[in-house]
């Protein structure tokens, strides 16, 4: 038995090879819920009733999609460069703590509209920075970026920890450890009133439809795609690498960032080191999921929030604890690595 | 003598293409038999089927009397075959001895039995002449030396029938001499020899037998004594196939010139003070036996390598080392070594890798956005204009064949009307079909006024389309001899390094 490269890959297999992860995904998980003493399909139905049953149930699903878009499209960028970008939680935590620092009291006085202009553009520069250093490094010194940006998420969060238990701490918070909240004015508003969906679904709708124009469109993104898949030919053809390559790091540092910002100011409104449960690492998910395609990113971004909002009502309901939600998400990704390797290749006997 | 392979009636298709249409083929104890047909004639298809790497749609392969189960490699080896692919199978960090026990030895087991299997080399490595040295690590070693190691790893695994894929490919003429050397001196030892080659000179020099392959099907079977190469050239591709001729004309002002230029790769000298010109109209030949400093050559001609001290300017402007694009921007064309790991980006579709060096111009982008129209037609015409098979604009370039790739990369070059064009063993690989569309493509350039340097180990192509000669020995160059006055004892002594007494440069 041997595997065998496909000539091409049909644009129909392409397409369904991230379904028939998901189903797999999803079977394997039924055992472990099996084992819990419950009806698997019971429990995927409660999910789907807790994260798409009702209309708040939605709102909070799509609440909980717009920062996995953003961390989704980071790493969707850096990996089609083969800029393997595992930091996504640090840059994210950069991001919303700047926000939270500068958004407290240092703009005040700023029209809302501008002063979340500023706040957009200082996560993203947050963001943006701390991915730079491990991008110079891989460049200068060839340092593997999986374990400098792995890492750092590790040394971000402690950093948050230290601000938000000294110079930032919020005196209001009860001693909860929690940061100075972002100003009122700066927050983003209600998409739908009265509940938690926030005009950042719009922004990041925006911004994928951005990344796919730059990853298709432009020069930019033909050049960092050559790359990504033949270096030494990118190269001989004039592509710069250390240009390309800190072009990406910003930018995907950057989203990834903005993921920070618009968490804040769209919903927890300061900073705490439990705000993100895992939108860095999920990104990783959502990118490979959407086989790095921003169109994809989208509905992988809400799948991933389906699967963590609905988990929450499901073990409500069920019992089974909802730390099932990790578990299906991150069988996703591997049953989706083992997807990709069947689309490309078939088997031979 | 006793046949002990026999191959019956063997056909493969792949989707619609079939790759060995009812293929039959014998082979005799202590034989070489060579497969000789053109790329993508079936020959590798043919063997990797033999070895069960794929498995036929129909037909038998029989070794010994026996039939193998198809598809099952290990059966193969068990059987006594042993196979030497074309790009070898090493692990490089590992030892010689390392990689030939590598696969032999059961999983489980506590210790490794190194000491007999060193053993056993030695003896295998002294019986057939095989020098290696099995504690030196394949990273370290020459390609001759690494196919060496491949045909030993065979050997260890006792096979009596050798299949070598294309062996010559990576060796300098007097390796592949040596390499046959010792496969003659195998078979009087009672093994028994398949070799692929497309190259007719050593299929007539050292086969027992000829087997030529075309479009998959058996074309004819010869004996080395009632056949000559212009026979073999036409069954192999189905008509007769002349190069191109060069014609005098007059040339024009230098174009591009090297001032004792040096350059480093990786902190050691590759080049050491090499000086030459190139004219437009011209075409300046550099030849020499691999290894001597024609991968820093190529890499500082086409702004991958910046010179340590020297001059590189083309028409007086100062050029050396200033990276790819001020390359391509200054109007030359790079045809690099390796198509395939420096020409093309194999998942990129043919018009991205069509476009792909002059992105950045107006002509194929504008305010940062490809013009993909645009872009897409480049790509069609590159298709049409340099008969680039089997291509369409939107397909994935990996997918054609070696020769199609660079009648691409040929075009890509050609296309911009390029004023300099650097082709670094440019037909290295290629079916005389193809070798003779990209002869006629660089001759027509140079009647178009570019200055061509052509970095070739083939001497044949270096004579027949260089004006002038330069050797390339150590990192050195030779004076410049004109291409009429390079017999073949002048190039002989030239490329061994012996050209201060020959005196009258050209």
């Amino acid at each position: 038995m041997r595997l065998e490269r496909r000539a091409s890959v049909p644009w129909t297999l392409a397409v369904s090879t991230p379904f028939v992860a998901i189903a797999v995904a999803l079977a394997l998980s039924a055992m472990l819920i099996l084992a819990a003493g419950v009806n698997p399909l019971l429990a995927y139905v409660e999910i789907l009733r807790g994260s798409l049953g009702s209309r708040l149930a939605v709102t909070e699903t799509l609440t909980r999609a717009v920062p996995l878009v953003l961390t989704g499209l980071a790493v969707a960028v850096a990996f089609r460069a083969r800029f393997w970008n595992i930091g996504g939680e640090g840059q994210f935590y950069l991001g919303a703590l700047s926000v939270a620092w500068v958004g407290h009291n240092l703009i005040s006085g700023l029209p809302p509209a501008i002063g979340i202009a500023v706040l957009i553009v200082v996560g993203m520069v947050a963001g943006a920075l701390l991915l730079s250093g491990p991008a110079y490094l891989r460049l200068r010194f060839g340092v593997d970026e999986v374990v400098t940006t792995l890492l750092m998420n590790f040394i971000v969060i402690l950093f948050v920890g230290l601000m938000i238990e000294g110079p930032l701490r919020d005196p209001l918070a009860f001693g909860w450890p929690q940061s100075v909240p972002v100003d009122k004015a700066y927050r983003l508003p209600d998409l739908i009133p009265n509940t938690r969906l926030h005009i950042g679904l719009l922004i990041a709708l925006t911004i994928a439809g951005i990344i796919w124009l730059l990853l298709a469109r432009t020069v930019f993104g033909m050049e960092a795609r050559a790359l990504g898949l033949n270096a030494r030919a990118a190269e001989f053809a004039g592509v710069s690498l250390p240009r390309t390559i800190i072009g990406v790091a910003l930018l995907s540092g950057g989203l990834a960032g903005l993921a920070g910002v618009i968490e804040v100011t769209g919903v927890t409104g300061g900073v705490t080191t439990t705000m993100s449960p895992g939108f860095g690492y999920a990104g990783i998910v959502v990118a490979m999921l959407a086989a790095l395609h921003p169109a994809g990113v989208v509905a992988a971004a809400v799948f991933v929030a389906t699967i963590f909002v609905g988990a929450d009502a499901m073990s409500r309901a069920t019992g089974v604890p909802s730390f099932i939600a990790d578990v299906i998400v991150a069988l996703a990704l591997l049953t989706m690595l083992v997807a990709l390797l069947f689309s490309s290749y078939r088997i031979r006997r | 003598m006793s046949t002990v392979l026999r191959l019956d009636r063997i056909t493969k298709r792949f989707g619609g293409v079939t790759a060995n249409d009812d293929v039959t083929l014998k082979l005799k104890e202590g034989e070489i038999l060579a497969l000789l047909g053109e790329n993508g004639a079936g020959k590798t298809t043919l063997m990797n089927i033999l070895f069960g790497h794929y498995a036929a749609d129909e037909g038998t392969v029989k070794v010994f009397g026996k039939t193998l189960p198809p598809g099952r490699p290990r059966a193969a080896i068990k059987a006594g075959v042993g196979m030497v692919h074309q790009h070898f199978t090493l692990a490089g960090n590992l030892s010689v001895l390392d990689n030939v026990m590598l696969g032999s030895e059961p999983l489980l087991r506590a210790k490794s039995r190194c000491e007999e299997g060193r053993a056993r080399l030695l003896a295998l490595s002294e019986q057939f002449g095989l020098t290696v040295d099995p504690d030196a690590r394949v990273l370290g070693l020459s390609i001759g030396e690494r196919q060496r190691v491949e045909i030993l790893k065979a050997l260890y695994r006792d096979a009596r029938i050798l299949i070598l894929d294309e062996p010559t490919a990576v060796l300098a003429r007097p390796e592949a001499h040596r390499l046959f050397d010792t496969l003659r001196s195998m078979t009087r030892q009672g093994l028994s020899i398949i070799f692929i080659s497309h190259k007719l000179n050593e299929v007539m020099a050292a086969s027992d037998r000829i087997t030529i392959l075309r479009e998959g099907r058996i074309m004819a079977e010869r004996t080395p004594t009632e056949t000559s190469s212009d026979e073999l050239a036409e069954l192999m591709v189905g008509c007769r196939v002349t190069r191109p001729k060069r014609e005098a004309h007059a040339i024009g002002p230098p174009r591009l010139v090297a001032e004792d230029v040096t350059v480093h790769l990786d902190g050691k000298p590759m080049l050491k003070g090499v000086s030459f010109t190139v004219h437009a109209g011209e075409i300046l030949g550099i030849v020499g036996v691999s290894g001597n400093g024609q991968v820093a050559l190529g890499a500082l001609l086409s702004g991958v390598a910046a010179p340590e001290t020297g001059r590189l300017t083309l028409e007086g402007r100062e050029i050396g080392g200033q990276g790819p694009r001020a390359f391509i921007a200054e109007g030359v064309g790079r045809i690099p070594e390796d198509r395939h790991a420096e020409g093309v980006v194999g998942e990129l579709s043919v018009w991205e890798n069509g476009v792909l060096e002059h992105l950045a111009t107006p002509e194929f982008s504008t305010h940062g956005f490809v013009r993909r129209g645009v872009a897409r037609c480049h790509a069609a015409d590159l298709i049409k204009r340099f008969d680039v098979r089997g291509a369409t604009p939107e397909m994935r370039i990996r997918l054609l064949s070696g020769g199609n790739i660079q009648k691409l990369i040929l075009g890509r070059v050609l296309a911009a009307a390029p004023k300099v064009i650097i082709a670094n063993q440019p037909t290295r690989g290629l079916d005389e079909g193809a070798i003779a569309a990209v002869h006629g493509e660089l001759l027509s350039a140079r009647e178009a006024g570019a200055a061509t340097i052509l970095i070739s180990e083939d001497l044949e192509e270096a004579v027949g389309l260089s004006d002038r000669l330069q050797a390339i020995v150590g990192g050195r160059l030779s004076q410049p001899v004109a291409a009429e006055r390079a017999d073949s004892r002048r190039l002989g002594l030239m490329m061994a390094g012996v050209w201060e007494e020959l005196g009258d440069a050209a």
